[in-house]
C-alpha cells in the first residue's frame, strides 16, 4: 500500500514537471526561441534530462521532438551535466514536410532554393565563407537584385551570420532546425532530377 | 658590424612577412597547408640569436604565436575533414548547379525541422495592462508646458540681490578670515575647542554655515581637526598662520554628520 502511494506521489511530481516543462518549451519567453539547459534545471530540478525524455516520447505520437543543441559540437555521444546545462533546448517538428506544407513558411520556392544552397555552401566550407563566394553561387540561378535581399533575410531569420570581415557562418536556426549531415549526404548521393517529394 | 646590422634588418623583414602571412591565411580562410611550417620554423630559428632589443624579442614572439595558430587551424582543417560534414567544397558547388529551384527546396523540406513556438498574451498580463493604460496620464498632459508668468522688466537693488543669495555680502576669502578671527578668539588656553561649541549656533541654518565654513578653514590649513575616537570628541585648532598642507602628508576626509538630531542634542546640552 505504501509502496502504491509512493509510486503515485512520484507519478503525479512528474506530471507537473512534464506541464512545467511544455509551457517552457512552446511559448517564446526571450527574443531567441528555445530555453538553456541550466534555466531547466532552475525550473525542473536537476533531473530535467529525464523529464525531456518523458516528454519527447510523449511528443513522438505528433510528430514532433525536443531537440538538444550543443554549444560548440553538432552532437555529443555522452553529454555531460555541464554540457547539457550550456545546451539550448527546443521543440522541433520531427518529421519533414511535403512541398504542400512548405507554403506555410511563407517564403517563396526561390528564397528556399537559395537557402539550401548558402547553407550546404558554407557547410562544405568549414562552417565559414566569404558573403561575396555565396552570393556569387545565388546569382548563378537568381536574380541579381535579389540575391541581396535574400542574404539580408537570412541573416535577420537566423539561419545566417556575418561578421565585420563580410564572413558568413551557420547562425543558430540552421543548429537547430536544419540536419547538416542528411543535407550533404542527400546533396552528394543523389544524382540531379532525383530529389522528389 | 654592419653586417650584423643588415642580418638583423633582413631578419625583421622576414618575421614580419612570416606574421602578415599567417594572419592573411587565417582572415581570409585559405587553405593552411600552402605555408610550409618547417621553413617559417627554421627562419625563426635563424634570426632568434640576433635578438637583442625587446620589440625585436616581442616580434620573435608574434612571429611564433602566429604560427601556432596556423598549426591549430591545420588540425582543425585535419579534423572537419575526418568528420562525416567534410565535402569537397567543388563537388558540392557543382551538384548544386545541376540542381533546379524545386529539387533544391524539396531538399530543404527533407532536411529542415522547424522550431515549433508560440505567443500567446495571458489573462494575467491582460489584466496588468489595463490597469497600467488606467494609470497612464494622457499624452497632453504628460507634455504639458509649464508656463511662467510674465512679469514686467524691472530694477533690483543690491539689497535684493543679497537676500535672493545672487550676490554674496563679502568675498569669501574675507568671510572666510573673519571666520577663523573668531576661531583664534573664541579657543582658550589649551588652544583648541569643541567642535560642536564652534560650529553650534541658535538656529539650524546658521549651525549649517558654520560647518560649512569650518571644513574650508580645515582645507585651505587655516586650523585642523583633532579627533579623539575613544572619547568621542572632536576639536578644532587653529593655526596662527596659514599651512600649505597640499603634497605633505596624505590627505584625509573626515565625514561629520550635522543632523537635526545632533544639534538639537547639542542645543539641550548648552541650556543644561
Amino acid at each position: 500500500m505504501e509502496k502504491r502511494r509512493t509510486k503515485l506521489k512520484k507519478k503525479a511530481v512528474y506530471a507537473r514537471k512534464l506541464k512545467r516543462a511544455t509551457h517552457l518549451l512552446f511559448y517564446r519567453r526571450h527574443k531567441k526561441p528555445g530555453v538553456k539547459g541550466w534555466e531547466l534545471r532552475k525550473r525542473l530540478g536537476s533531473d530535467y534530462p529525464k523529464v525531456l525524455g518523458i516528454l519527447d516520447s510523449y511528443l513522438e505520437n505528433l510528430d514532433l521532438q525536443v531537440k538538444t543543441v550543443f554549444e560548440e559540437e553538432s552532437t555529443v555521444e555522452k553529454p555531460t551535466l555541464e554540457q547539457l546545462d550550456r545546451a539550448r533546448f527546443y521543440i522541433v517538428l520531427r518529421g519533414g514536410l511535403t512541398p504542400k506544407e512548405s507554403k506555410m513558411m511563407g517564403w517563396r520556392i526561390d528564397d528556399i532554393a537559395g537557402l539550401v544552397t548558402a547553407i550546404a555552401y558554407i557547410t562544405s566550407k568549414k562552417g565559414k565563407a566569404p558573403r561575396e563566394e555565396v552570393e556569387k553561387l545565388l546569382r548563378d540561378k537568381l536574380p541579381g537584385w535579389r540575391v541581396d535581399i535574400n542574404m539580408n533575410r537570412y541573416i535577420k531569420s537566423g539561419y545566417l551570420a556575418e561578421d565585420e570581415n563580410k564572413q558568413l557562418y551557420l547562425d543558430w536556426r540552421t543548429r537547430a532546425e536544419i540536419d547538416q549531415k542528411l543535407l550533404v549526404d542527400l546533396l552528394l548521393g543523389i544524382e540531379s532530377g532525383k530529389i522528389t517529394s | 658590424m654592419s653586417t650584423k646590422r643588415q642580418k638583423k634588418k633582413l631578419g625583421t623583414e622576414h618575421l614580419q612577412r612570416v606574421i602578415d602571412l599567417c594572419k592573411s591565411v587565417e582572415g581570409k580562410g585559405l587553405d593552411p597547408f600552402v605555408v610550409d611550417v618547417d621553413d617559417i620554423i627554421h627562419i625563426v630559428r635563424e634570426y632568434f640569436p640576433e635578438w637583442e632589443s625587446p620589440e625585436e624579442l616581442c616580434l620573435d614572439a608574434e612571429a611564433v604565436h602566429e604560427l601556432a595558430s596556423l598549426i591549430k587551424l591545420q588540425s582543425d582543417w585535419v579534423k572537419h575533414r575526418s568528420t562525416s560534414l567534410y565535402t569537397d567544397p567543388f563537388l558540392l558547388e557543382e551538384k548544386i548547379r545541376k540542381m533546379n529551384k524545386i529539387e533544391l527546396a524539396n531538399l530543404f523540406l527533407k532536411i529542415w525541422h522547424p522550431i515549433i513556438e508560440l505567443e500567446q498574451i495571458s489573462p494575467n498580463s491582460l489584466l496588468e495592462a489595463i490597469k497600467y493604460w488606467h494609470n497612464l496620464i494622457p499624452l497632453d498632459e504628460r507634455w504639458l508646458k509649464t508656463t511662467t508668468p510674465e512679469v514686467e522688466t524691472g530694477t533690483a537693488t543690491r539689497e535684493e540681490l543679497y537676500e535672493q543669495r545672487i550676490l554674496a555680502e563679502k568675498a569669501f576669502s574675507i568671510e572666510l578670515e573673519t571666520f577663523w578671527t573668531e576661531l583664534k578668539q573664541r579657543v582658550g588656553k589649551e588652544g583648541k575647542i569643541r567642535y560642536w561649541d564652534f560650529v553650534g549656533a541658535d538656529t539650524y541654518e546658521e549651525t549649517i554655515n558654520r560647518a560649512y565654513m569650518t571644513s574650508f578653514l580645515i582645507t585651505y590649513g587655516y586650523a585642523t581637526l583633532e579627533v579623539h575616537r575613544l572619547e568621542e570628541e572632536m576639536f578644532i585648532k587653529p593655526y596662527e598662520k596659514q599651512v600649505s598642507i597640499l603634497g605633505k602628508n596624505q590627505l584625509v576626509s573626515i565625514p561629520v554628520s550635522v543632523s537635526v538630531d545632533e544639534w538639537t542634542k547639542w542645543k539641550k546640552g548648552e541650556q543644561n
